[in-house]
């Protein structure tokens, strides 16, 4: 590879309270890539994501995005450097309508591809929705919204947590219908998805969590079957 | 009409009452802290403006130029040295600081003013009423009181619901580890709202101090009187605030009626059947 | 969901309670002295059951306080009760009235709370400011005969009251310790260190709460009653002392240890070295006070017994019990001590 990763992570280590639940888990994201983090429940996904946004306590672990070390900034710093996360369940402002939380996301005025039309033009749903209060809208229009929020920071990359947690199959294939067009503007994302097939399907390349730990790493069209059920229940 | 009279007072001086809550409730909607010093500084901003008419010789009502900024910014720093170590998931430590804190100001302006009585003079006006009717006549003092506190919480409702400020203090107060992901710098936020809190507690404190007389023990009433103007009006409401002073002032003012001892009686009671029967205030804000 | 079992287990294997014997080589300031501390001691202790365990940060004590001291003149006015028999009676009387109060402030959350504790105290000290029979707002003073009913001498009264205030206070420490040690007591404790949730430990939550609330108020009447048969004489705003009863008792608690029921007893020790050495500056010294007050909360949250039992693992009342979990379908690892 020429270019330096945009998001490289060294023994990463992370800790709720004395509780361990990451175990000197690296990895490297190239600019353009679309990869899946894949896994059971409790394997340790979420944390992984919320220890690159600096919301969980790690030990001795250096995460760099282009080339700066993250690890010890705020989340508020993170966050402006061009890291935006989707978290699981969502969670949208529940004070504010849906153009409000899209504008919340849009609070650091970074320069990019997106703006409130172009997240209407993506999920035109949301147009017609603007001044509703967010959190009266369906699981997959809220999860329009978490995607488009994190979207209006313009972020050089955006970390998706659970897609399609406790959607619908059909909401879940327009989202992942969207995903493309995401990356296509020049995104790069991280999607944590337990429904391993439909990860497989966009991700240009894979890694499987279990107990904190990493198990796999790949392609998807270089990994078999029994692979990955390997990697993912440890059998 | 003595009646009638009486109620008219009492509405008024709800205003006084209503912005006593506003500094309180922004605080706590905002990172859900209730600051039991809040009347210690309200009092403490009263002896400020004194000393600032002392000093200069200005009117008391200007004086709320010079009183807001300075208390704003001792609220901001408050926060930032102080409050925003305290904050997490313990209610706690905040609560005894914010209790600490109550009891030093009040000893310290023991010290430093003693004990004795003191009253802002705002001259002529003080007298000046306009009158509606026979028996009943509304003091210039009392309605410049009762219409600031329209503005002030017309303005903190503007400032709530249609400000990029407004926005992020709803958003960090729904979820303030989402609003970091924004990269709203909640502790920030959090010293600016209490700085706008102290800034409203100053003008609340120059109405006081030129109402009646004050000491630099009437803290805690002035926060009850506040919280309790909160909780009538139902949390998170500001115009439901505004009619939770006027309840209580009213209710004070008939109490008062009754028998002179019934006054503060009056007020708390009803703040006691309110809870007992309607918890959630007569105005509760209504989501989505 | 299915409730979670658990079984408990004492944290430390032998017990060890250090009781202060009764001192008999005291002069009368000594032992006015000693029952003041017995007083502050036994409130924080109530306080600290209510805050630290409960989650109850109740800025109304002094309503029970002044309660319990209302109820001795009266009972010893009106019914002609003898003045050292209506401190039970002064307990069972708050107990009734807590039961109802606890209606109306459990309805507020959190730190309103603390602000709706202390507006039901005004209220008592304003409806005892109306009551004429027993000197209205300027107070009343406890008559001559009853006052030789409680003992026939001077130092015999005094006697009598240092002794039942030891007493009621010993009796307080080794209720709350009993109640801490009982399965809702250590069901609460482990809620609040987060060990496990409300829902899943089988006891409910609320009763276990009311039940501290009804017995810190009880507690709190009983002091207030010795606290004025020592000082013979009652107003209600020396009996509804927000200052007296609450502050002071606030940072006894937080200095020592909140949550901790060694806590209370450091905090005592260390209110009264200090209001000895500082009782000269006046106003500075409750300024010291609350910031000493701060300063613990900012930096050493667990207060000074905190630090002491961290450094050097002691532990003078073991209440402190590890959470083994026994069942249940989530698998969480063990949780260490709370001591």
């Amino acid at each position: 590879m020429p270019d330096a990763p945009l998001l490289e992570i060294e023994n990463l280590q992370a800790f709720y309270g004395s509780f361990q639940a990451l175990f000197g888990v690296s990895l490297s994201v190239s600019v353009g890539e679309t990869i899946a983090v894949i896994g059971a429940n409790s394997a340790g996904k979420s944390t992984l994501m919320k220890s690159i946004v600096g919301l969980v306590q790690t030990k001795n672990s250096q995460i760099r995005f282009r080339g700066n070390e993250l690890s010890g900034l705020e989340t508020h710093r993170i966050v402006a450097s061009g890291i935006a996360l989707v978290p699981e369940g969502r969670r949208l402002f529940r004070s504010l309508s849906v153009e409000e939380n899209l504008m919340a996301g849009g609070q650091l005025k970074r320069n990019g591809p997106w703006s409130l039309a172009e997240i209407y033009n993506l999920f035109p749903v949301l147009g017609e929705r603007r001044h509703q209060a967010a959190t009266s809208l369906s699981g997959g229009q809220q999860q329009m919204v978490a995607i488009g929020r994190a979207l209006m920071a313009n972020p050089e990359l955006i970390l998706i947590d659970e897609l399609s947690l406790g959607l619908a199959p059909i909401v879940i294939k327009d989202i992942y219908a969207a995903l493309p067009r995401v990356t296509a503007a020049g995104t790069t994302a991280i999607v944590v998805e337990q429904d391993t097939a439909q990860a497989l399907t966009v991700a240009s390349r894979v890694y499987c969590l279990r107990g904190g730990r990493i198990t796999l790493e790949g392609e998807p069209s270089a990994l078999s079957r029994a692979d990955i059920s390997n990697a993912y229940f440890g059998v | 009409m003595v009646w009638l009279n009486a109620i008219l007072q009492g509405v008024l001086v709800g205003g006084l009452y209503a912005l006593f809550a506003a500094g309180l409730s922004l605080i706590f909607g905002v990172m859900r802290l209730v600051n039991i010093a809040h009347g210690d500084l309200i009092v403490l901003a009263a002896y400020v403006a004194l000393t600032c008419v002392t000093l200069t010789g200005m009117n008391p009502l200007l004086a709320i130029l010079v009183v807001a900024p300075l208390m704003a910014l001792f609220g901001y720093a408050l926060q930032k040295f102080i409050f925003n170590r305290t904050l997490g998931d313990d209610i706690l430590p905040p609560l005894l600081v914010s209790f600490g804190l109550s009891v030093i100001i009040q000893n310290a302006l023991l010290q430093v003013y003693t004990a004795d009585s003191r009253k802002l003079n705002a001259g002529p006006i003080e007298v000046a009423s306009v009158k509606l009717a026979d028996g009943l006549s509304v003091g210039w003092m009392p309605l410049i009181m009762f219409v600031s506190a329209i503005v002030i919480i017309g303005a903190l409702q503007f400032m709530f619901y249609s400000t990029p400020l407004g926005r992020a203090l709803r958003a960090t107060s729904d979820d303030q580890e989402m609003a970091r992901l924004m990269g709203y710098n909640n502790r920030h936020l959090y010293s600016i709202a209490m700085a706008i809190s102290l800034a409203i507690v100053a003008v609340a404190g120059i109405f006081l101090a030129s109402r009646a007389n004050f000491d630099p023990s009437i803290g805690p009433q002035r926060l009850i009187f506040g919280f309790e103007a909160v909780i009538i009006g139902g949390l998170g409401n500001l115009w439901g605030t505004l009619l939770g002073g006027i309840i209580l002032g009213v209710a004070q003012a008939v109490g008062a009626m009754i028998d002179p001892g019934w006054q503060l009686l009056a007020g708390h009671i009803v703040f006691l059947i309110v809870l007992a029967v309607k918890p959630e205030g007569l105005f509760p804000r209504v989501d989505g | 969901m299915s409730a979670q079992s658990f079984r408990i287990e004492r944290a430390t294997p032998e017990s060890r309670i250090a009781l202060a014997a009764g001192p008999w080589w005291m002069d009368r300031n000594d032992m006015r002295l000693a029952g003041e501390f017995f007083v502050y001691l036994g409130l924080a202790t109530l306080w600290n059951l209510l805050a630290g365990y409960a989650g109850l940060v109740s800025v109304g004590q002094q309503a029970y306080v002044g309660i319990g001291g209302y109820c001795l003149f009266a009972l010893a006015i009106f019914l002609g009760v003898p003045p050292v028999l209506t401190v039970p009676l002064a307990g069972i009387v708050a107990a009734i009235i807590a039961v109802p109060v606890s209606w109306l402030v459990f309805r507020l959350k959190g730190a309103y709370f603390a602000i709706g504790t202390w507006v039901v105290a005004e209220v008592f000290l304003l409806l005892a400011s109306q009551w004429s029979s027993l000197g209205g707002g300027s107070g009343i003073s406890l008559p001559i005969s009853l006052i030789r009913s409680i003992g026939s001498s001077r130092a015999m009264r005094e006697y009598i009251i240092y002794y039942e205030t030891v007493g009621v206070t010993v009796a307080i420490i080794v209720a709350v310790y009993i109640l801490l040690r009982s399965r809702w007591g250590l069901a609460l404790q482990a809620i609040r260190d987060g060990e496990m949730a409300a829902e899943t430990c089988g006891v409910s939550v609320a009763n276990a709460k009311r039940l501290l609330y009804v017995v810190a108020c009880a507690g709190a009447a009983m002091i207030g009653a010795l606290i004025f048969m020592s000082k013979l004489r009652i107003s209600p705003t020396a009996a509804f002392s927000v200052n007296d009863w609450t502050a002071f008792v606030i940072f006894i608690t937080v200095i020592g240890g909140i949550g901790r029921i060694e806590g209370p007893v450091i905090g005592t020790i260390l209110f009264f070295l200090l209001r000895e050495t500082l009782s000269d500056l006046g106003a500075w010294y409750l300024i010291v006070l609350g910031a000493a007050a701060v300063g613990v909360m900012l930096f050493a949250p667990k207060g000074i017994w905190g630090l002491l039992a961290d450094r050097f693992g002691w532990q003078l009342f073991p209440v402190g019990r590890r959470l083994v979990l026994t069942g249940g379908n989530t698998p969480s690892a063990p949780s260490s001590s709370n001591t």
